[in-house]
């Protein structure tokens, strides 16, 4: 575990260098943990895939026993993690998100059967065939960046991106699966289409999902 | 005194509308509001950020230039984190529906109210009529209106600065467009304070910035560590809200490190694959994978903001000690302001 200033109000632990589950479920397990119990001066803790960003106010965490904040809250951080309740990072809620692969949904399903060598419906077997987990959100508002994706299956980016990816768009980017929000640029490969809405800004709760979800597709045509 | 980054003071009503065109108008506040006679090129509300959601990809947006920001409030005695309108030139001309302070503040651009010459880094007094407009860009890139008693706007997730890239938040998740009213909350008129020389900021076209060092900065060449400390950086054309990039070095790492995204913030300056440096700004997105260099720190931020494509930058990296003791110097600056103007009130 290493921890590392980002700024001179945020740090980063980091947990490892490459996307795992082990990984991930430190990083989702901390977050979660200092959410539960922040700090006074803790203003969010942000987990991404293997690593964890910890926000802070400096006025009010530098008030403690170390010489700067960031110490502070780096002892912090490891009290934590030797004491951590690695329970509630097992807490992953199913969620199923129906898909339609109708041909004109699925903008990039010749590409990924030409990548894989395999049929149209071989790809979205092997696609629909597992779950898949939440690493992160990032890039857009509710963008869940999930994994893994069959590796026969998982095609790279778009060489070009498009500058409009229509709302919905479940796309492959190698081992990652995601699905757009709403419309935006980006450069995954489009499988099919869900009318399932990631981002619904009024709600309290504005995205359906979250660190830690295990995502189950299904066939919607 | 802790600064609450994020929070309003007072609820807003829901008295913000949008009608089919797309304008927005304020369905009870037509007296008391801000007609946009003109937009300006990118004129959004903003705040100092809309924090706690950036583990679901929300980033907090925000103004640039957070010192401009807050001292436009701050001369007029509202919370620091009130909305503010964040202009570029050419900018708006704006017409107050009733009496009301104003405070303009970050770069000058030539504010005049019906005729009269207002200068920056202070508040004036607008009666109902008059008409603002900027007539030249004199220093500095982005431009800051508060107005006293604060902006009629509907909070998102605790904030008002707009989301431009989902749409939501400030004025219906867009930039002010002709015909928009925005109302006035609570218009007062204010005796006209200005900030004192010593704590107006003096914008350069070529600033040196302070920097931390970042996660990969020990993975740079000796020459890379050598050129981003001493050389010139130019932003390039492609530099807006979400960051700029900047030509210069090309700078490389000992080994390509094999980077797995991870959050970021505004200021963070990452290495692109072909050699270049982008500084993110405030509208950068939450997480990425590039090597982070080094940090440009909250107190700088405003020099970085307040550029323009073909500006340059240097960077001079120190250590978190001083970076958090010259966080804290800037708070007492700016706490011992605030006292200032309400004793002088």
């Amino acid at each position: 575990m290493q921890i590392f200033p980002l700024s001179e109000s945020a740090l980063t632990v980091e947990f490892g260098n490459e996307i795992s589950f082990e990984f991930n479920d430190k990083a989702i397990a901390l977050a979660s943990n200092l959410r539960e119990n922040p700090f006074p001066g803790m203003i969010e803790a942000v987990s991404a895939y293997s690593s964890v960003t910890i926000f802070y106010d400096l006025a009010t965490t530098k008030k403690q026993q170390f010489p700067t904040a960031f110490e502070t809250v780096k002892q912090h951080v490891i009290g934590v993690m030797d004491n951590i309740d690695s329970n509630l990072s097992s807490e992953h809620r199913v969620v199923e998100i129906s898909v339609n692969f109708d041909s004109k949904y699925s903008l990039d399903l010749a590409s990924i059967c030409e990548f894989s060598g395999l049929d149209p419906n071989e790809v979205i077997d092997i696609f629909l065939s597992k779950t898949y987990r939440v690493y992160m959100l990032g890039f857009l508002p509710g963008f869940a960046y999930m994994g893994e994706v069959d590796e026969r299956i998982a095609a790279p980016r778009l060489a070009t991106p498009r500058t409009k990816v229509p709302k919905g768009s479940v796309g492959i980017a190698g081992k990652q699966t995601g699905i757009y929000p709403f419309e935006s640029p980006g450069g995954w490969q489009i499988i099919g289409r869900t009318d399932v809405e990631m981002f619904t800004p009024h709600k309290k709760m504005p995205c359906l999902l979250r660190p830690g979800d295990e995502i189950r597709f299904v066939c919607d045509n | 005194m802790a600064i609450e980054f994020g929070k309003r003071l007072l609820k807003s009503s829901n008295s913000v509308a949008t009608l089919p065109n797309g304008r927005v108008s304020a369905r009870d506040n037509k007296k008391m509001s801000l007609l946009f006679k003109k937009p300006g090129i990118l004129t959004t509300i903003q705040d100092l950020g809309r924090s706690g959601w950036q583990s679901y990809g929300i980033n907090p947006n925000g103004v640039m230039d957070a010192t401009a920001a807050r001292l436009a409030n701050i001369l007029l005695g509202n919370n620091e984190n009130e909305a503010v309108l964040e202009m570029h030139f050419p900018a708006g001309e704006f017409e107050f529906e009733t009496d009301c302070s104003f405070a303009i503040a970050g770069a000058d651009l030539g504010a005049s109210l019906s005729g009269n010459e207002i200068n920056n880094w202070s508040s004036a007094i607008a009666e109902k009529g008059d008409l603002l407009k900027f007539t030249e860009r004199r220093t500095g890139t982005r431009a800051y209106l508060a107005v006293a008693g604060g902006f009629e706007i509907n909070e998102w997730l605790g904030s008002v600065s707009t989301n431009l890239v989902a749409g939501i938040g400030g004025l219906a998740g867009r930039q002010i467009k002709a015909g928009d009213r925005i109302g006035l909350r609570d218009p007062r008129v204010v005796k006209p304070r200005r900030i004192g020389p010593s704590m107006i900021p003096r914008y350069s076209r070529f600033p040196t910035v302070c920097v931390t060092a970042g996660a990969e900065f020990d993975l740079l060449t000796a020459v890379s560590e050598r050129t981003f400390m001493s050389e010139g950086f130019m932003l390039t054309l492609d530099s807006n809200r979400m960051g700029f990039r900047i030509s210069g070095g090309p700078l490389f790492l000992l080994s390509n490190k094999e980077m797995v995204s991870a959050a970021v913030t505004f200021g963070t300056i990452q290495l692109l694959p072909d050699g270049q440096l982008v500084v993110l700004m405030a509208d950068h997105q939450t997480s990425g994978g590039y090597p982070r260099i080094a940090n440009v720190i909250a107190a700088d931020l405003p020099l970085l903001a307040q550029l323009s494509p073909g500006d340059g930058v240097g960077f001079h990296i120190i250590s978190i000690d001083e970076a958090e003791s010259i966080a804290a110097r800037f708070e007492e600056d700016l706490c011992t302001l605030r006292l200032g103007v309400r004793f002088a009130s």
